[in-house]
């Protein structure tokens, strides 16, 4: 057996960025309605990394959606004791008009932040990811990697700029690497973890890779498909060597497992 | 929420590679598509965007002359390149030429700038409320197809003689093809860029200002561009039908006096002035404008 716990440690309510309780959600009514999340608690901590891995109709998409608030469900609750949510997709999603630096200003603009400081915050934020120097250009000019960088600092800003009195963020991100190259990937993921610790955001980290959901997670929790449902969760925090090969292993087979129960029906 | 006791923790030596910024901005290097290569600058570039079109000029004239020469058709049908020059010259030195543009510009612009007005809002509540899209939707679309100059005959007997009765014409000529425009370019945005606006905070309002206007500039533009054209074609429709002292000497009423006089030479001139204000708001005022916007989101390498 490996290091893995199967239940992560008790934290104290004060510490809870969001908590979601038997939460369900259906699209639709009457025998056509489909069921995305039925009975889904979770919890993450603030500053906690948390990556959520499901295969294909697990909801995943459909609890960032509550989560940021973009969308409400059908029962059950979602409570986040942060600042605004940041969401972070597959696609880095910038507006092609503005330049980096505009891009990453653009929630600071839209929380009526004033010029000076939201300039200085962008500047900051473009610092952290290491691109301070093509604020001034546009995302055809930047390759995909550092395009979904910008969209990092962009997301940054959305969740820590707005307020200045340090409430904590979270950032919810939708397999946001998934569309990159093996070598982008593996440096963008290195960077992710390096800005969480110097930030302290809580981050949900939506994935179907289960290598990536223990490097970068302090908790793997899985779901299962139509309907989303937790399977189980896992502290991955810290796992090095063969420890962490043994827990990609062990998520592994569950998530198998859980995809095989489709296969009959 | 800075947590210093946490950054300087080394908690993952393997991965915490002190080489990670200078990998990165490798991949910057190599994966950062190159500076679009720039063209030839200065005279050069001018001399190169001029001569072709002037080139062509100078053909198309010589080749009039030489049918004016071979006297095939009596010089009542075909005058000389230069009798028309003449008319031209006439006109300039006079000050009337300058009389005439400044009567059908002006209204010309005047009825574009209100008819922007107009079609934006318009535009905006077609392409999001979805009954009015599909109340009025196909109606507009066949109103673009409609020629304008078919309205002369109801705003004259609507407003008389005047003012009005133009610019009606004009607002009915350009209103479609704003609205047709900036409808085409909000169904073109991408789906994710809406999302994105609301995740990041955005209101109805915000989304609109920040996010929907400025991602369909495009298709406006064409769109725009399109409403110029057709204001123009519609004044002249509309000057040329209805002629009265009481409205000035536009371009419609200068090209309506040839044809009542048979002067051939009139008649072309004004049918050249006509085309050469066409072209020259084109190039001057929305070519640099079109060729920005589309530069600006690394689009239309070839305009």
């Amino acid at each position: 057996m490996t290091a893995t716990l199967e239940i992560a440690p008790p934290q104290s309510p004060a510490s809870v960025a969001v908590r979601l309780t038997d939460v369900h959600k259906s699209y639709g009514h009457g025998p056509r309605a489909v069921t995305a999340l039925e009975g889904v608690d979770l919890r993450v901590g603030l500053g906690e990394f948390v990556c959520l891995l499901g295969a294909s109709g697990c909801g995943k998409t459909t609890l960032l959606n509550l989560v940021a608030g973009l969308d409400s469900p059908s029962s059950g609750q979602v409570v986040t004791h942060t600042a605004r949510p940041a969401v972070m997709f597959q696609e880095a999603a910038l507006l092609p008009w503005l330049t980096a630096a505009r891009n990453v200003e653009l929630p600071l603009r839209l929380a009526r932040v004033p010029r000076d400081r939201r300039r200085a915050k962008a500047s900051e934020l473009l610092e952290l990811v290491r691109l301070a120097e093509v604020g001034d250009k546009r995302p055809h000019e930047l390759s995909g990697g550092m395009r979904q960088r910008v969209a990092l600092a962009r997301a940054l800003a959305s969740t820590l700029g707005a307020t200045d009195d340090g409430e904590p963020g979270l950032l919810l991100m939708d397999e946001p690497f998934a569309a990159l190259d093996a070598i982008t990937r593996d440096v963008l993921q290195a960077e992710l973890l390096r800005i969480w610790r110097a930030t302290g955001t809580a981050v949900l980290f939506v994935t179907h890779d289960v290598r990536e959901a223990v490097r970068l997670g302090q908790r793997v929790v899985l779901l299962s498909s139509r309907p989303g449902r937790v399977v189980r969760e896992w502290s991955v925090d810290g796992l090095r060597g063969a420890d962490e090969l043994a827990a990609v292993e062990e998520i592994n087979a569950r998530l198998r497992e859980v995809i095989s129960t489709h296969a009959s029906a | 929420m800075p947590r210093p006791d946490v950054v300087d923790e080394p908690a993952l030596p393997g991965q915490r590679d002190p080489g990670l910024a200078t990998v990165e901005a490798g991949l910057d290097a190599l994966d950062a598509p190159a500076p679009a290569v720039q063209g030839r600058r200065g005279w050069r570039r001018v001399l190169a965007a001029a001569l072709p079109p002037l080139l062509a000029l100078v053909a198309f004239v010589a080749v009039w002359q030489a049918l004016w020469a071979s006297a095939l058709w009596p010089e009542y049908k075909l005058p000389a390149p230069v009798a028309v020059w003449d008319v031209v010259w006439e006109a300039v030195r006079d000050g009337q030429a300058v009389g005439i543009l400044w009567t059908s510009v002006h209204r010309a612009v005047i009825g574009f700038l209100v008819a922007v007005v107009v079609a934006t809002p318009f535009g905006m509540l077609l392409a999001r409320v979805r009954p009015v899209r599909a109340a009025i939707g196909p109606l507009v679309t066949g109103l673009q197809s409609l020629p304008s100059v078919a309205w002369v005959p109801a705003a004259v007997l609507w407003f008389g003689i005047n003012d009005a009765a133009i610019y009606f014409v004009v607002l009915l000529g350009a209103v479609p093809s704003i609205t047709n425009g900036l409808v085409a370019g909000i169904e073109q945005i991408p789906p994710i860029l809406p999302r994105v606006g609301a995740a990041l905070g955005a209101g109805r309002w915000d989304s609109a200002r920040h996010i929907l206007l400025p991602a369909a500039l495009p298709g406006y533009l064409a769109g725009l561009k399109q409403g110029w054209a057709f204001s123009w074609r519609s004044l002249m429709a509309a000057e040329l039908i209805a002629v009265s002292p009481q409205l000035g000497l536009g371009l419609g009423a200068f090209l309506q006096n040839g044809q009542a006089l048979s002067d051939m030479p009139q008649v072309i001139a004004a049918i050249l002035l006509i085309l050469l204000v066409g072209v020259g708001v084109e190039l001057l005022a929305f070519r640099p404008v079109e060729r920005r916007v589309l530069r600006a989101r690394g689009l239309g390498g070839l305009v």
